[in-house]
């Protein structure tokens, strides 16, 4: 147990520093950031000074050294658009993407558990076969468009929920947090299911597909033939041994819920570090948008390694081979 | 029965008095500010923000006039005309209670000349600030400066007791890697004080009472919100829905939308920025052309293409009318701006082709054309009309369109053969454009001339006209140069932009040809 942990940890650390290094080299195409910090006014000799007290006259390799220097001690400068310190920014902005993600996973896995589990039990009924077909948007429709759409139904026209924004946000000194207002509530539905509607389908049809599988094995047959009752055939039986690619795929998910939720974030001016990040890039904020991409890394990565952790304790097999060995 | 009544009657009476005097205003566009530190951004949003919590010494008003802010009188020094006298109001205070002086002013100049201020390219011409007595502040320049005034429209006095206080005596360094107390505080003289501000998100203001101009100003806002949304379409989407009340750039595509919307009005006016393209006419041989010279350098290329790109076609079916054709780079407020020389030429392929065949390049050539696509309104759909005009005269146009970091980095690099680029003039002087746009290349001057255009009479007439006191003498330069220019055609104006503001229909305002809104003008119609 502890060298597999030593053993990911190390893998970890290797992708981190890959991901600097790529981040790194990307910025050079995104443009120049001093002409952005200085007014149409500014001579070439204001920018060039500009541009050494940054440090950007420096050779790449030489920037690329002092930041992972830093990044290793959690300093990432200063923002270049807001001239404050990146690690303030993202901590700031941190618990409203965090409870977007959190909320919409949450509606995601159990909205999608349910529906996959209901669609797989009563194949071929009309209200499945209306989900199946509904779901069918979720996947293919992008999610700028969900949000647009949502907006306009539910803020312009119906004006049941907010188009914008966070509503009101309580400060625990830590944290912050829109879950205890009303109009943070009311904010966060439409975001939440514009960034939960993807994962919702996906766990939905892949719920529903291992399921099916399942319900065709010879096991649950035997416990039918047992003549245990229905619900606990397919609520105990089918159910757990489907959980195993589910819980994968959730765990995968809901880094991707973190890092894609940049795209629900700008449509619904949602202050979260997608926002941050976005509005990061159209400014060539380079320390931002190098913690940011370091931090969304750092994200998967502690999520792989907890999902590796969950099979460990899922399924025996594993433990038995590890023991073995 | 009688007391009821009574109490309704004052009950409605205070709800009464309470609207005329306890409005909100919410406001939106789609930046914030970047920073509360009055000097070290020269940034449009930031100047925005900061106008409603500062004062200037003079500032330009809803129609872009000079105005006296917390200059009460400015002029000429008569003995010395490279020293402007400004004689500064009595008795303002600072929201934090500091009474201001002729101390603070000068304190202030000073500290946007710093090297860590952004504002200081506007005051590159200053010498010496002093203060001549309290209420007096006199400002040396390095010769005579006519425009100096002008140049001051967005240069916010700070109190100096409280930047001593605060340790923020200079403007925040980005090499230095900290927050200065600047960056989220702020104690002006202005109409509003902040009572609460989180970056990109919201920031809260209430009116100052103890304004110097509260009799002057309709000053009908209480609260003023401010909540930048990036997004077009739900900025859009939260005036529709009644989140918002006041929407300060409206996306072309919206303008007719919400025209139509019940309880909603658009305001429009021509802003202070003017869509053309450059051409690169000192090369040899152009970088992205098929022919082994440059048609460029040939005057009569460069007048077939100004007759090939129609600007009223590009004004209709690109900004759907919201547009002012341009002949001139300089909207209408800029002095030295002419009707005759803002005047469209129509289209005419077939003069522009057989200027085309005089030329030499009957056949055509080929070119690349870089533009920029999220600076300008519609500006990569401004390059592919261009590209089609073009395609009419045989001229084969490779459109390379991206973001505007790339676009203006290379750019300033001086590797564009043709490009898109776009001017305002905020000191609404021809000088301006002249400097930056006309005057050949050179260390401090001619900085935005990519052009490769040198003209000896022009850099005479441009340096000249910075330093002309005489104001008749200095017009007569400024058409001088605009007429050597515009002969030699060397941009291919399109148009003047023009600005959109939305807001509910109650709101009395006008759009700041600077996109520069003050609230204090603001009035409510109910």
């Amino acid at each position: 147990m502890l060298a597999f942990l030593i053993q990911r940890v190390l893998q970890a650390v290797f992708v981190m520093v890959v991901v600097a290094l790529i981040a790194f080299s990307l910025f050079h195409y995104v443009g120049d950031p001093v002409l952005n910090m200085v007014g149409q006014e500014a001579t070439e000799a204001d920018r060039a000074a500009l541009r050494a007290r940054l440090g950007l006259d420096q050779p790449l390799p030489i920037q690329f050294f002092q930041f992972i220097a830093n990044a290793a001690q959690f300093e990432f400068g200063i923002s270049y658009r807001s001239a404050r310190p990146v690690t303030d920014l993202i901590v700031e902005r941190l618990p409203a993407t965090l409870e977007l993600a959190i909320i919409s996973a949450i509606f995601a896995v159990v909205m999608g558990i349910v529906l996959g589990i209901y669609t797989a039990l009563n194949r071929g009924n009309w209200l499945s076969n209306f989900i199946m077909t509904a779901s069918l948007i979720g996947v293919s429709l992008p999610t700028f468009l969900i949000g647009v759409l949502l907006i306009y139904v539910f803020a312009v026209e119906l004006g049941w929920l907010p188009a914008f924004g966070r509503g009101e946000v309580i400060d625990l000194g830590w944290w912050n947090t829109g879950l205890l207002t009303r109009s943070g509530l009311a904010s966060l539905i439409l975001p939440a299911i514009t960034l939960g509607l993807f994962q919702l389908t996906l766990i939905m049809r892949l719920v529903r597909a291992e399921m099916l599988e399942v319900l065709r094995a010879d096991y649950i047959k035997f416990a039918r033939a047992r003549g245990l009752s229905k619900r606990v055939v397919n609520l105990r039986h089918a159910l757990k041994n489907t959980l195993i690619p589910v819980i994968t795929i959730i765990g995968l998910q809901l880094g991707t819920i973190i890092a894609f939720a940049i795209i629900t974030e700008t449509v619904f001016q949602w202050p979260g570090v997608g926002a941050l990040f976005i509005t990061a890039v159209r400014f060539v904020d380079i320390p931002v948008m190098a913690a940011y991409l370091m931090m969304i890394a750092l994200v998967f990565v502690v999520i792989n390694l907890i999902v590796d952790l969950l099979y460990y304790a899922v399924d025996p097999r594993l433990r038995v081979q590890g023991g073995a060995k | 029965m009688f007391q009821k009544t009574l109490i309704a009657t004052a009950v409605i009476g205070a709800m009464l008095a309470s609207t005329a005097h306890a409005e909100t205003l919410r406001w939106t566009r789609s930046a914030d500010s970047l920073t509360m530190d009055p000097h070290s951004q020269n940034e449009g949003p930031t100047h925005s923000v900061n106008h409603q919590i500062f004062d200037t010494l003079l500032y330009q008003d809803m129609d872009v006039e000079y105005q006296p802010g917390l200059a009460t009188d400015w002029y000429v020094h008569e003995d010395d005309p490279s020293v402007w006298v400004f004689e500064i109001r009595e008795g303002v205070t600072f929201h934090e209670g500091q009474a201001l002086t002729a101390d603070d002013v000068v304190f202030s100049l000073n500290r946007a000349r710093h090297e860590n201020a952004d504002m200081r390219g506007l005051l590159t011409s200053i010498v010496e600030v002093r203060a001549a007595d309290d209420y007096t502040v006199e400002v040396v320049t390095d010769g005579p400066n006519p425009l100096l005034p002008n140049n001051l429209t967005n240069l916010f006095i700070m109190s100096r007791e409280w930047a001593e206080e605060h340790g923020v005596e200079e403007p925040q360094d980005y090499a230095a890697g900290e927050e200065t107390y600047a960056v989220r505080n702020a104690n002006g003289t202005g109409p509003f004080r902040v009572e609460s501000r989180e970056p990109d998100v919201r920031t809260v203001f209430v009116r100052n009472d103890d304004y110097w101009g509260i009799d002057h100003y309709p000053m009908e806002i209480s609260e003023l919100i401010f909540t930048p949304i990036e997004s077009a379409s739900t900025r859009v989407a939260a005036l529709l829905s009644g989140e918002v009340d006041l929407l300060q750039e409206t996306p072309v595509q919206d303008i007719e939308r919400l025209s139509q919307a019940d309880g909603i009005k658009n305001e429009q006016g021509a802003e202070n920025r003017t869509i053309f393209l450059g051409m690169r006419m000192d090369l040899e041989v152009l970088d992205s052309t098929d022919v082994d010279s440059n048609p460029f350098a040939d005057r009569r290329v460069r007048e077939a293409i100004n007759l090939a790109v129609d600007a009223t076609t590009i004004q209709r079916s690109v900004m759907r009318g919201n547009s002012e054709p341009a002949g001139m780079i300089a909207p209408p407020f800029v002095n030295g701006y002419t009707e005759e020389m803002d005047e469209v030429l129509p289209a005419d392929v077939e003069r522009a082709q057989a200027l085309m065949d005089e030329a030499g390049y009957g056949d055509g050539f080929r070119v690349t054309l870089n533009c920029s696509n999220d600076r300008y309104v519609n500006d990569e759909q401004i390059c592919q009309a261009v590209v089609s005009m073009l395609a009419r005269i045989g001229v084969t146009v490779d459109l390379i369109a991206q973001t505007r970091s790339l676009h203006f980095a290379e750019m300033a690099r001086e590797e564009y053969d043709f490009y898109l680029l776009g001017w305002g003039v905020p000191t609404m002087d021809s000088e301006y454009v002249f400097n930056y746009l006309y005057h050949t290349k050179e260390e401090d001057r001619g900085s935005w001339n990519f052009t490769g255009y040198s003209d000896e009479r022009v850099d005479e007439l441009t340096v000249a006209m910075g330093q002309e006191v005489d104001e008749d003498a200095r017009n007569e330069m400024i058409a001088e140069a605009w007429q050597i220019v515009h002969d030699e055609i060397l941009y291919i104006p399109i148009h003047h932009q023009m600005l959109t503001w939305s807001m509910r229909d109650d709101i009395e305002f006008q759009v700041q040809s600077e996109n520069t809104p003050h609230f204090k003008y603001l009035r409510f119609n109910n």
